[in-house]
């Protein structure tokens, strides 16, 4: 007696890890829509903060600014609201460039470009406050 | 009514005024309510903040960097053309934030009737705009 044609053993040849796979992950899911939260929640007094501190340093000549930045203080803050902006910003970005660039290849070139170029910018602004933090 | 097909177009606005809808995808006269514009806007401030990291970038690797190239980015945020991109990304950072505060009270699970939604959009819209006059007020004073 042969199989029914239309049951699943007879029409999928694919492993159970290969059906699963792409479906998104049974742990760590949520990882992305958390971190966006948390970070959200992390910036609402860092954005304050840096609004009042700009404000503050309006107009300010390079030797103002670079005692206000290199406060140890100021510097700690500093460097939170780089972590939490660049991360913030590149979770976001993410989502905007998986829905509207189609395409698999596309769409991963575009995720990569904008990923590094967020990590250099954050490197970037972390080094300029350390050297003034440190340097002076 | 003298058409009883009238009765399916009834329908309510998010501030829960009525309005006859059309009755099916009907894209001439469609106008997208105040939620889904206010949505849509919270992604293209995201977006417009995100090009306004290179200059918040530039600024600090400018200050740790030399008198010259420090000089050459105050130069350029001081412009007519520095203070209109500082002035829209002041406006998009308040909207942004409290929009973002709207979005993590939905996230409490809190707030999602029509009415309170239209409400929260409202205040949103509101305090970004009573904020972005706050923040640049206070910059222009305290230069």
């Amino acid at each position: 007696m042969s199989k029914p044609a239309n049951t699943r053993e007879a029409t999928i040849r694919r492993s159970l890890l290969g059906q699963m796979r792409g479906l998104g992950s049974a742990r760590s899911g949520t990882g992305h829509w958390w971190m966006q939260r948390l970070t959200s929640i992390a910036l609402v007094p860092l954005a304050i903060w840096f609004v009042i501190g700009a404000i503050a340093h309006a107009g300010a000549g390079r030797a103002e600014i670079v005692h206000w930045i290199s406060g140890p203080v100021t510097a700690t803050l500093m460097l939170a609201l780089i972590a939490c902006m660049f991360e913030h910003m590149q979770l976001g970005l993410q989502v905007v460039i998986e829905d509207y660039v189609h395409g698999e290849a596309c769409r991963v070139a575009t995720l990569l470009v904008m990923k590094a170029g967020a990590a250099l910018l954050a490197i970037l602004a972390a080094i300029s406050v350390l050297k003034m933090a440190i340097a002076g | 009514m003298a058409d009883v097909r009238e009765a399916l177009m009834s329908g309510r606005n998010s501030d829960g005024a009525r309005v006859n809808r059309p009755l099916s995808p009907h894209l001439q006269v469609y106008r997208l309510p105040m939620t889904p514009i206010l949505s849509i806007l919270h992604r293209v401030a995201g977006v417009g903040l995100a090009a306004g990291t290179l200059l918040f970038v530039w600024w600090l690797a400018a200050a740790a960097d030399s008198d010259g190239a420090f000089a050459l980015a105050a130069g350029v945020m001081n412009s007519p053309i520095g203070w209109l991109l500082i002035a829209g990304w002041t406006l998009a950072l308040w909207y942004h934030f409290c929009n973002g505060i709207r979005h993590l009270w939905w996230d409490a699970g809190r707030g999602f009737e029509l009415r309170e939604a239209h409400a929260s959009g409202m205040l949103a819209i509101g305090a970004a705009a009573v904020l972005t006059a706050l923040t640049l007020i206070a910059g222009v004073v305290a230069r």
